[in-house]
């Protein structure tokens, strides 16, 4: 049974962060040197650990799978990063950022963490301000903000529509920096396929160079995952198509608990499936439903009708009439089980059924075509690229679609893992955003994490270990695990199947989507509890991986990664089966409130589920991290 | 303009450049792909394709793709000899199905420039780019040490073009579109960038003297002035900022060449 001490420092809420930083050991430079870290990752987080730690003095060696840091997914984030400055004036402060986080996470995230995060957030504008990051402005020069969704202040900071790429530029800027400056040794298109456990602490890693495809052990002193969140288990989603569970599972296996794995966040604006091929779902701003109505037809037959010819009575305005107060704009969770719901009773538009429409008609008849134009055109110009529809003319298309995942590998107020010396950045971990995420937090923590958290606790970890006594990557323990390795490529590359790769991820996202993913049910669960095994049987039976081990291979690339999610997906759904309530992203039918509210269940499920890996077709244990709220009282989540 | 909601299938004779690795013969060979929906993408075109041909046993086509929204510069086509296909301010990953027509050969080839050597098939190694960064495209800031964020002003007509410039996503159809496979569009809207913001300014010089001499020295060529770098970009970055940076590679040689440099070899007072 592993231990989760969360560590989190008495004292006041507001002191924790300051105490802590005084209290926890140190460094000293000179020895700073000695130790070598490896950060596995370059996005948002892995890129600021890794030039934030170098930059110290530690020797830092970064692993990325793709062919350069700067593409890393935080790249696409498009709306903002939150900020507790108050520069509108407008009465926004550390608390208020804390508190609207822990709320909009409907109290399943650990307060101190998020305190925490709240007050670093100020720090991370005046860094990426002084990285050169082109954040919108002023006339008078000073920075600009923009409102968004769980929040009544002004407090989101953005750089058009592409604050992902700018702030990833920037810290990507600091890792070259550091990369020529001899700091870091860089090694890109490098996946991790597994950890080294060595005297129970994490010790190295094992990679699969993705050009030569040379199997190499790493030894570290220290390991730093920053790998990103698991949502491609789903198939379809706003991820890019290399976005992986690769790294934490490997960990997981290795014994890093998993918290929360089905805490999913399903984005209720995004361009719908149109077929069978589909790779990818683009997220449209949610800040459309602010002007367009979303409806389906009242009848099923008129589905496939032109919508211009389904007439006003014969259209539902679904949200406005099940939620009058808030209509077109209540929050993301409700507005995509409504979605799902119509679609279900065979009322969805387009040849899927999958789909509701986001109808302009009103604004355009209030504003004009252009004064449309003039809020929304980039995001019509998107919308008519991939759908070749013009959104002036007929209604959008869209659908929710899966885009964040709160789950991910334990950590305690140091974000470092049960495994001793295994440190999680970024959504990788499981700490701050509780069962919902809001919109422009998780740039904030990917950076909040890697700039001015992971440099400071690092050091109370390392201090406990004796400079230079880093085990070598010839021991047993690194052998063994290329070993794992080895077996797994060889068992890949020798399975005489016939389909491809695809074919099972989209049968596994399909279950998933089905059973895990809007709305959950016992029964669901249960099935897909049985599904996901027999797919997993038939995955490894009838796979086909063509190409050999010792060149580029991306079927293999992607063989990995999908008999991970295959794995992940069957865990996903045993925690959503366990939590026998109903928080956030989390929605089991069983649990509601008459008018279609989470009702959480805070006597028995105020806390962290943190799962421990037993061995191979083994049911894994659940451990328990209680969630005690010293400062803010549990409540019910009400936006209207 | 694309009819809207047209649906009628279309097949297409693919052209693929296939090399099963760095310095090994490549060619180009033709595949069916067959019923293909217009709304469909280019890649998702490509992953089919690579279906079929898994089940029978052979090895897909390599291609280099991530986000597929345009954002993260990885996917690298040149698509009937253009670099990211048809369409302006697009990257392959955008192209889709509806952009050719019933019958068409599509010629596919990786990015061509003896800067980017290929990998397989159709993936180059652009490593090349992040060797320039490594030269000098930065500004030094350690974390912690930062000024609040509003001490330093920003005219806001320069933060818009210092964005302007910072649209790049690296992804190199500069180089593949130019005759010369200069990397001159790439460099300058990185100076560019970082030089049109006062955080910039204490690198200015260093940092335009170091990365076109990096540039140089990796065997990219030099702009000759056709533009087809900017027609090129899926971020219609302008050939102006290539005016830019030559004006700043050639005031911070001039400088360099009479500023005195301090002679001190450092020493502490302590």
């Amino acid at each position: 049974m592993a231990t989760l001490d969360s560590k989190v420092p008495a004292g006041p809420l507001a002191d924790k962060w300051r105490k802590h930083k005084a209290d926890i050991k140190l460094v000293n430079p000179a020895n700073k040197r000695k130790y070598e870290v490896i950060v596995v990752g370059a996005g948002l987080a892995g890129s600021s650990a890794a030039s934030s730690l170098a930059d110290m003095g530690y020797k830092v060696k970064n692993f990325v799978f793709h062919d350069s840091p700067r593409r890393a997914h935080s790249i696409a984030a498009q709306g903002g990063i939150n900020a507790a400055k108050n520069y509108q004036n407008d009465g926004d402060s550390v608390y208020r950022l804390f508190y609207d986080t822990i709320k909009g996470g409907d109290y399943r995230a650990r307060e101190a963490n998020v305190h925490r995060l709240a007050e670093v957030s100020v720090n991370i504008i005046d860094q990426c301000a002084a990285q050169g990051v082109p954040f919108a402005r002023e006339y008078g020069g000073l920075l600009a903000n923009r409102s968004f969704g769980g929040a009544q202040v002004s407090r989101t900071f953005y750089a058009r529509g592409q604050t992902g790429q700018q702030l990833l530029l920037g810290a990507y800027s600091a890792l070259m920096r550091t990369v020529g400056q001899g700091l870091v040794e860089l090694h890109t298109q490098s996946e991790m396929l597994d950890l080294v456990i060595v005297g129970g602490q994490a010790k190295g890693i094992v990679v699969r160079n993705l050009v030569t495809g040379a199997i190499e052990r790493h030894a570290a002193d220290a390991v730093v995952l920053a790998t990103g969140g698991y949502g491609n288990v789903f198939n379809l989603s706003t991820y890019a198509r290399g976005s992986n569970t690769t790294a934490i599972w490997r960990a997981y296996k290795r014994g890093a608990c998993f918290a929360n794995p089905c805490y999913t966040q399903i984005h209720p604006t995004c361009i719908p499936v149109s077929g069978d091929y589909q790779s990818k779902l683009t997220l449209m701003s949610e800040s459309l439903r602010n002007d367009g109505r979303i409806w389906v037809p009242k009848k099923k037959e008129d589905r496939l009708k032109n919508p211009a010819e389904i007439a006003e009575e014969d259209r539902d305005y679904f949200l406005e009439r099940m939620y009058p107060s808030f209509g077109n704009l209540c929050p993301r969770d409700i507005a995509s089980r409504a979605a799902k719901r119509v679609c279900d009773e065979g009322r969805g538009a387009g040849t899927s059924g999958l789909g509701v429409y986001l109808d302009f008609s009103d604004a355009i008849r209030r504003l004009g075509e252009n004064g449309v134009r003039e809020r929304y055109g980039n995001l019509f110009d998107i919308y008519h690229e991939i759908t070749a529809e013009s959104a002036y003319k007929t209604p959008m298309r869209i659908f929710p679609a899966v885009h964040y995942t709160m789950g991910g590998l334990w950590v305690d107020y140091n974000l470092m893992s049960n495994v001793p010396g295994l440190f999680v950045l970024g959504e990788a971990n499981f700490s701050d955003h509780g069962a919902n995420r809001l919109g422009a937090s998780a740039l904030m923590q990917g950076l909040a994490d890697g700039y001015f958290v992971i440099p400071y606790t690092i050091g109370d970890y390392l201090a406990t270990q004796k400079p230079g006594s880093r085990p070598s990557a010839d021991g047993a323990e690194f052998k063994g695990a290329e070993e794992n390795v080895r077996a797994m490529t060889k068992r890949f590359l020798d399975s005489k199947g016939k389909q491809p790769v695809s074919h099972f991820h989209k049968r596994l996202g399909k279950i998933m989507w089905e059973f895990c993913g809007m709305a959950r049910t016992k029964d669901g669960l249960e099935k897909a509890l049985q599904q996901i095994p027999a797919l997993r049987e038939e995955f490894w039976a009838s796979v086909c991986v063509p190409g050999s081990a010792e060149t580029m291979n991306q079927s293999l690339e992607q063989a990995g990664r999908v008999a991970d999610f295959l794995e992940l997906g069957e865990l996903m759904c045993r925690d959503a089966l366990t939590r026998e309530e109903s928080c956030g992203g989390h929605f089991r039918e069983e649990h509601q409130y008459p008018d279609g509210e989470c009702k959480r269940d805070d006597e028995k499920f105020a806390h962290a589920a943190a799962w421990e890996y037993q061995g191979a077709g083994k049911t894994p244990l659940r451990n328990v991290e209680p969630l005690n709220y010293e400062f803010v009282k549990m409540s019910v989540r009400n936006y209207k | 303009m694309v009819a809207a909601n047209s649906t009628a299938p279309l097949s297409i004779t693919l052209r693929v450049w296939r090399q099963a690795g760095p310095n090994q013969p490549g060619q180009f060979v033709d595949y069916q792909s067959k019923d293909l929906s217009p709304n469909m993408s280019f890649l998702e075109m490509l992953d089919v394709v690579n279906d079929q041909l898994t089940a029978k046993g052979e090895e897909p086509i390599a291609f280099a793709h991530d986000c597929r929204e345009g954002i993260c510069g990885t996917c690298s086509c040149t698509i009937n000899g253009k670099p990211h296909g048809p369409g302006k301010g697009v990257a392959t990953c955008q192209v889709y199905m509806r952009s050719f027509r019933d019958g068409d050969v599509v010629t596919v080839e990786p990015f061509r420039a003896a800067a980017f050597p290929v990998i397989k098939d159709l993936i180059t190694d652009r490593s090349a780019f992040d060797k320039i960064q490594q030269a000098g495209g930065y500004i030094t800031a350690r974390a912690g040490s930062a000024p609040d964020a509003n001490a330093i002003p920003v005219p806001k007509p320069d933060a818009d073009l210092a964005m302007d410039a910072a649209t790049c996503i690296g992804c190199g159809a500069c180089v593949a579109a130019c005759k010369n496979a200069s990397a001159m569009l790439f460099v300058a809207a990185k100076v560019s960038h970082l030089g049109l913001v006062p955080q910039g300014q204490a690198e200015r010089d260093k940092r335009v003297l170091a990365m076109v001499s990096t540039m140089d020295e990796l065997g990219f060529g030099n702009c000759t002035n056709q533009y087809e770098c900017s027609a090129a970009c899926p971020k219609l970055i302008s050939h102006d900022f290539i005016a830019r940076l030559n004006r700043d590679y050639f005031n911070a040689s001039l400088r360099a060449s009479f500023q005195p440099e301090s002679q001190s070899t450092g020493g502490g007072a302590g």
